[in-house]
């Protein structure tokens, strides 16, 4: 899923600053690499024990649909990852109701559990953070 | 005030590593520090020394190169996303290195802000 484990970046010079950090993906899968890089941004950022949210919006939340099938496009699938993300705390997930209506999706059409926030209940959610990584 | 600085697009396709310099630039001339410069999706490609744009055009390669140099910044690039891209310490133009996606979590830590540069 990554090159790099998270375990080779644990660096006792940042233990005891924990800052809150947002992962915005806002790019449909397999048209461009964005969200299958963040994924790697994601990961290792759990090595440094920060507060970590990561946001689905736009064409960001085709990432989580589920049933991706990739076999004839000769691409790996991307979205198994996202299920593995509990694994390594990540656990606050947060998808934009008005990106969900617009496409037809629901929460059930997700691989994994999320919160739906409203497009301004996001706003305020992106108010609080101290980095927003946005792709 | 310390600032990180992520540039997600490579040279000439879109603006962004324009904008991302002209900020740099123009964030150390008014005394800031800039904690560091992260390169990361198709932004590796602004350190490949392959880089030849005619005469005539801005070099982005050469001006992030000048600009780490001059005023000692560090300028990251991810490797992961270097190497799949064909970048690798060979290719690397001077004031350059390659480093773990660590550098770019770390640079929000250390910074007060951290912008962030794409399409």
């Amino acid at each position: 899923m990554t090159d790099e484990t998270p375990e080779e970046f644990e660096d006792d010079e940042y233990v005891g600053v924990v800052k809150k950090f947002m992962f915005i993906n806002r790019k449909a899968p397999y048209g461009s690499i964005y969200g299958h890089e963040m994924q790697e941004t994601i990961l290792i950022s759990t090595a440094f024990e920060q507060d970590v949210s990561v946001v689905f919006m736009d064409d960001g939340v085709f990432l989580l649909k589920k049933g991706h099938d990739t076999a004839t496009i000769n691409m790996k699938n991307v979205s198994p990852a996202y299920r593995a993300f509990k694994g390594y705390d990540i656990e606050k997930l947060y998808v934009e109701r008005e990106s969900l209506d617009a496409r037809g999706l629901s929460p059930n059409d997700l691989l994994v559990p999320v919160e739906v926030l409203s497009a301004t209940e996001l706003g305020d959610l992106m108010e609080q953070q101290d980095i927003i990584i946005s792709a | 005030m310390k600032f990180g600085i992520l540039v997600n697009e490579g040279p000439f396709n879109h603006q962004a590593s324009d904008s991302a310099y002209q900020f740099t630039w123009a964030a150390l001339q008014k005394g800031h520090e800039i904690v560091r410069v992260f390169f990361y999706h198709d932004g590796v490609n602004n350190a490949s020394n392959l880089s030849e744009p005619q005469s005539d055009d801005r070099n982005l390669v050469k001006l992030w190169s000048e600009l780490g140099q001059e005023f000692d910044v560090e300028l990251m690039v991810c490797v992961s996303a270097g190497l799949r891209r064909g970048l690798t310490e060979e290719n690397l133009a001077p004031g350059f290195e390659l480093s773990g996606l660590g550098q770019l979590i770390g640079a929000g830590i250390d910074s007060d802000r951290l912008i962030v540069f794409g399409d």
